[in-house]
C-alpha cells in the first residue's frame, strides 16, 4: 500500500485554506498583547513613561522568565502526558550546587574540590545535566512501574533533591566561578537557550512519534496501551526529559548568578506549571502546545515587570498573580465544557 | 387525588396506616429514550405484595432501564407510575427510598473504608443531643437487623475486609433497613457460591412473608424457577409477557426472550475458508476464564456469544496481550508465540477493537488523524522519529473515504463525532495496520442502524480478503447473521462451538445460560 500512496492522494477534498482552524494560542496571545497595552496606558498615567519602549526592561523581563521557561518546556510535556512534576525547583537547586562545585576558578584555595578547579565548562554542564537526568529518571520509573501518583513521586523528589542541595555544602554558597562557565548565563544566552529548547520540543511534540505518543497517553492511557504503545517506557522518557531541562535551568541560573546557592529555584516548579496552564495546557492531559507555554511564560514576565514598573508592592503582585493563574484554569475548564456540549 | 410528597409518603408508610392495595407497584406504558436508542417502549409492569417477580431478557432488552426507572435513577419520558394505588413521580433515588423502594445494585455501592454499621445507617445515623453520632446505638440497630436476617457479620468490620458475598449481604440488609416495601435486586447471585445463594434465598423468603415485593433480575433459569412467583419477559425494549413462574417452562422463556425476527439483512457471503491462522489451546486467565481452545481460519468469521460477564471480552483482551494469560498457548500459523503485551500481538498481525469505545478506544480530545494513525506508528512511517505526515495523511484519507466517516476534515476532534463515526475511526485505526487477525468486541454497540449495516458489510469484505475475524457480540441476530461458527461461553468456560448451519437462537441461548 505504501507504494501507491502518491496516486491515491485524495483529490476530492475541498480546498483546505478556507476552513483552516485558528490556532488556539491566538486568544492567549491576545491576552498578552492586551496586558502589555494595559501596562503601557497605566505607565503613562501613573509613572509618566512608556512600558514597552524600554529595551532594558524588556530584556530583564524576558531574562527572568527564561529559567522558568526552560523548566516549563519539560513540564508542558509532562502535563500533556497527564502527569505533573513538582520536583523541578528543587532539581534546579541541586544542579546549581553540583555544577557550581565543578566550575570554580583555577587555583582557588577554598574550592570544594581543590584538585578540580579551572575545568573546561563542559564538565560542570555535563554533571548538571546528568544530575537532572537522574532525578527525572527516578521520577518516571516510580510513576511508571510502582503506579504511585505523579504528584506523590515528584513531591518526594522535591523534598529529597532540596535535601541534597542543602547537604552538599551544608548550605554554604559556592562562589568564585570561572568566567568561561559564567558566559553561559551572560547576555541573551538564557533567552536563546529557552527559545531553543522550546523550538526543539515544539517540533518533537508536533512532528515525531514521541510527540504523538505523549498526546495519546495523556488523552487516554488505556487506549494508548491497547494501541501497542509501551506506556511505561514512554512515561520514563518524558520525565527524564523534564528532569534534564530542570538541570539545564539550574546550570543557566548558576551561570547567570555566578554562584551556586542551595536555596535557588524554590517555587520555580509552580511558576512553570502556571506558565503551561496559562498557555492552555490542560491538567487533565492530552491538550496543549509548546507555543502556548512560551506565551504563558511571557505573560508571567509581563505581570512581574509591569507591577514593578508601576511600583506595586511585591505582596500585591503575588496576590494578583495567583488570581491570574486561577482565572486561566477557569477559562480552560469553561472551554472544555463548551467543547463537550457540542 | 393529587400527588403526595415523598416525605408525607414516608410518614404515612411508617405509621402503617395505608391499607394494602393488591399491587404494590403498577407501572403502565412507560417509555424511555436515550440519544439514538429507544430503551423502553410502552412497557408495563406490576408487582404484587409478598411476591418475587423476575425480569428476564437478553442484554439490552430494557430490564435494567425499567429497574432504574422504578428506583428513581432515570425519569421516564412518559407513562404512569402507581405505588399502592397512588399516582407518584420519582425525581431521584432518594425519593424512591422515601417511598419505600430500595435497590440493590449489581456493582456494589458501599464505602470501603467505613464500617458495616456506618455504611448501613449513612445519612440516618442516630445522633445524641450534641448532634454527634451514637456509635453504640448504631451498632445495636445493626445487630438487631442482622439477627432478623440471620446474617453473621460483625457491624464493626470495615467493608473492605469483607468478601464479595458478605458485601452483598450488607447491601441487602441496608435496603431492608429502610423498611422498604419494594426491593429491587439486580443479579444478586452473580458473585455468590451455591451455599451463599441458599442463604440469600432464605432471606428473600423471610422478606416475602413480611409482605414485601421483590423485583428480581437474573439470567439464570434455575433461580427463576426456585424463587420467583411471576416472570415478565422483555425483548428489544418491549414487554413480551407476564406469566406465573409455575406455568412456564425453560423453553417457553427462551423462546419469549429471543423470539424476534431477524429484520436486518446480514450481507454474509460464503468465502473460501483457508488455513488455520490462529490456534488457541487451553487459554486461561485466573479468576476470569479457563481452558478456552479454538482454531480460527483465514477468511472465517468466528462469533463469540454469551452473556455479559461470561468472559468473552476477557478472552479477547488476553489474546491481544492486554491481560496476559496465566496458562495456555497461542499459536499463529502453527508457531507458538508469547503474547505479553498489545505490541507483541500487533507484531503477530492481530488487531483489537475494544468493547468500550470511550474507555479504551478513542482519544476523545485528539483529532481524527491522531486517532487513526496511532497504531500504525508502530509499523514505521517515520524517519528518525519524524512521522511522515503526508504519507500518513493520505492513508487516513483513504480510510476515511472507504469507511465513509462523515466529517468535514481529519482535524475534527473525535469527541464531536457520532458514535457510529467514532467506531469507524477506530476500525480505520486497525485496518491501517493491515491485520491478518481482527478481533472485534461489540463492533456495532450503540450505533445507528445505517452505520451498523456499513460495518457488517465491511466485516464481510475483510473476511473475503482473507482476514480471520473473531467477533464478540451480545446481539444474537448479529452473531448468527455474520458468523461461520459460533463459540459460546458461560461463566468463564466454553460451553460449545456451533456451526453456522446448526446455530439458532435457542441453541445458543441454551448454551449461554446452561
Amino acid at each position: 500500500m505504501a507504494t501507491d500512496v502518491s496516486t491515491a492522494a485524495p483529490p476530492t477534498e475541498a480546498p483546505r485554506a478556507g476552513r483552516r482552524r485558528l490556532p488556539p494560542e491566538l486568544s492567549i496571545l491576545g491576552v498578552m498583547v492586551g496586558m502589555m497595552l494595559l501596562f503601557e496606558a497605566l505607565g503613562w498615567i501613573f509613572v509618566g513613561q512608556s512600558f514597552i519602549a524600554n529595551p532594558l526592561r524588556l530584556k530583564i523581563m524576558i531574562l527572568q522568565e527564561a529559567e522558568i521557561g526552560i523548566i516549563a518546556v519539560g513540564v508542558t510535556q509532562v502535563i500533556i502526558m497527564g502527569g505533573i512534576d513538582l520536583s523541578s525547583g528543587s532539581v534546579v537547586g541541586m544542579t546549581a550546587m553540583i555544577a557550581a562545585s565543578l566550575a570554580q576558578t583555577e587555583g582557588y584555595t577554598h574550592a570544594i574540590y581543590p584538585s578540580l578547579t579551572g575545568l573546561n565548562p563542559i564538565f560542570p554542564v555535563a554533571a548538571g545535566l546528568l544530575c537532572g537526568l537522574v532525578a527525572g529518571t527516578i521520577n518516571g520509573s516510580l510513576i511508571a512501574y510502582t503506579k504511585i501518583p505523579a504528584f506523590i513521586a515528584t513531591l518526594g523528589m522535591m523534598v529529597s533533591a532540596r535535601g541534597v542541595a542543602d547537604w552538599y555544602t551544608n548550605g554554604q554558597p559556592i562562589g568564585n566561578l570561572d568566567d568561561s562557565f559564567a558566559a553561559i548565563g551572560a547576555g541573551w544566552w538564557p533567552v536563546i537557550i529557552f527559545l531553543g529548547v522550546a523550538f526543539i520540543f515544539h517540533i518533537a511534540l508536533r512532528y515525531t512519534r514521541y510527540g504523538k505518543f505523549t498526546y495519546a497517553i495523556g488523552a487516554n492511557p488505556l487506549a494508548a496501551r491497547v494501541s501497542g504503545i509501551n506506556v511505561e517506557r514512554h512515561i520514563v522518557i518524558v520525565y527524564l526529559i523534564a528532569g534534564l531541562l530542570s538541570g539545564l535551568s539550574g546550570i543557566v541560573h548558576t551561570a547567570r548568578a555566578i554562584s551556586g546557592q542551595a536555596g535557588v529555584g524554590v517555587g520555580f516548579e509552580l511558576d512553570a506549571i502556571a506558565a503551561a496552564v496559562i498557555g492552555g495546557v490542560s491538567l487533565s492531559g492530552g491538550v496543549g502546545r509548546m507555543t502556548g507555554t512560551v506565551i504563558g511564560a511571557v505573560i508571567l514576565g509581563i505581570l512581574t515587570s509591569g507591577f514593578t514598573f508601576l511600583n506595586v508592592d511585591a505582596h500585591y503582585q503575588e496576590i494578583i498573580k495567583g488570581g491570574v493563574i486561577v482565572a486561566a484554569v477557569v477559562a480552560d475548564q469553561y472551554r472544555q465544557r463548551r467543547r463537550k456540549s457540542v | 387525588m393529587g400527588n403526595i410528597s415523598p416525605s408525607t409518603a414516608e410518614i404515612v408508610r411508617l405509621s402503617g396506616a395505608v391499607p394494602g392495595a393488591e399491587h404494590l407497584l403498577e407501572v403502565t406504558n412507560v417509555r424511555k429514550a436515550f440519544p439514538g436508542v429507544l430503551a423502553l417502549d410502552g412497557v408495563s409492569f406490576r408487582l404484587k405484595r409478598g411476591h418475587v417477580h423476575a425480569l428476564m431478557g437478553e442484554n439490552g432488552a430494557g430490564k435494567s432501564t425499567l429497574m432504574k426507572i422504578i428506583a428513581g435513577i432515570y425519569t421516564p419520558d412518559s407513562g404512569s407510575f402507581r405505588l399502592k394505588g397512588q399516582e407518584i413521580k420519582l425525581a431521584s433515588p432518594l425519593d424512591a427510598l422515601m417511598y419505600g423502594i430500595a435497590m440493590i445494585h449489581q456493582e456494589l455501592n458501599l464505602m470501603n473504608f467505613m464500617t458495616v454499621a456506618e455504611n448501613i445507617w449513612i445519612r440516618r445515623e442516630p445522633l445524641n443531643r450534641l448532634g454527634l453520632v451514637r456509635h453504640d446505638e448504631m451498632r445495636r440497630r445493626t445487630k438487631k437487623l442482622f439477627e432478623d436476617l440471620e446474617i453473621p457479620i460483625d457491624p464493626d468490620v470495615e467493608v473492605r475486609d469483607l468478601s464479595v458475598a458478605n458485601r452483598q449481604m450488607v447491601e441487602i440488609a441496608k435496603a431492608v433497613s429502610y423498611d422498604s416495601d419494594i426491593l429491587i435486586m439486580d443479579e444478586p447471585t452473580s458473585a455468590l457460591t451455591d451455599r451463599e445463594v441458599e442463604h440469600l434465598f432464605r432471606i428473600i423468603r423471610t422478606l416475602k412473608e413480611q409482605g414485601k415485593g421483590i423485583v428480581y433480575i437474573t439470567h439464570k433459569m434455575n433461580e427463576l424457577f426456585e424463587i420467583a412467583d411471576e416472570v415478565s419477559v422483555f425483548r428489544d425494549g418491549r414487554f413480551v409477557g407476564e406469566h406465573p413462574a409455575s406455568e412456564v417452562t425453560r423453553d417457553d422463556i427462551i423462546r419469549l426472550m429471543v423470539g424476534r425476527e431477524i429484520t436486518q439483512m446480514f450481507p454474509k457471503e460464503t468465502v473460501p475458508i483457508g488455513d488455520v491462522v490462529l490456534s488457541v489451546r487451553n487459554l486461561s486467565l485466573e479468576g476470569r476464564f479457563r481452558d478456552v481452545s479454538f482454531d480460527l481460519r483465514k477468511g472465517e468469521i468466528l462469533g463469540f456469544a454469551g452473556l455479559v460477564g461470561s468472559g468473552r471480552s476477557n478472552v479477547a483482551e488476553t489474546l491481544f496481550g492486554v491481560t496476559p494469560a496465566t496458562s495456555g498457548a497461542i499459536a499463529i500459523d502453527g508457531k507458538e508465540i508469547a503474547v505479553t503485551n498489545p505490541g507483541t500481538a500487533m507484531d503477530a498481525g492481530m488487531a483489537f477493537l475494544t468493547e468500550d469505545r470511550k474507555e479504551s478506544g478513542c482519544f476523545l480530545l485528539l483529532d481524527i488523524m491522531a486517532n487513526m494513525q496511532i497504531a500504525l506508528l508502530r509499523h514505521g512511517h517515520a524517519r528518525a522519529g519524524f512521522v511522515k505526515e503526508r504519507e500518513i495523511e493520505a492513508l487516513c484519507q483513504q480510510q476515511k473515504q472507504r469507511l465513509r466517516v462523515r466529517t468535514p476534515d481529519l482535524e475534527e476532534p473525535v469527541i464531536n463525532l457520532s458514535g457510529g463515526n467514532q467506531q469507524k475511526v477506530l476500525i480505520a485505526r486497525w485496518l491501517l495496520t493491515r491485520p491478518r487477525i481482527l478481533i472485534l468486541d461489540e463492533p456495532t454497540r450503540g450505533i445507528d442502524v445505517g452505520a451498523k449495516a456499513e460495518i457488517h458489510k465491511l466485516i464481510t469484505e475483510l473476511a473475503a480478503q482473507g482476514v480471520a475475524v473473531l467477533m464478540i457480540s451480545s446481539e444474537l441476530p448479529e452473531v448468527l447473521g455474520m458468523s461461520d461458527r459460533v463459540l459460546v461461553m458461560h461463566e468463564g468456560r466454553m460451553t460449545g462451538i456451533v456451526d453456522r448451519k446448526d446455530a439458532d437462537q435457542v441453541t445458543i441461548m441454551e448454551l449461554a445460560s446452561q
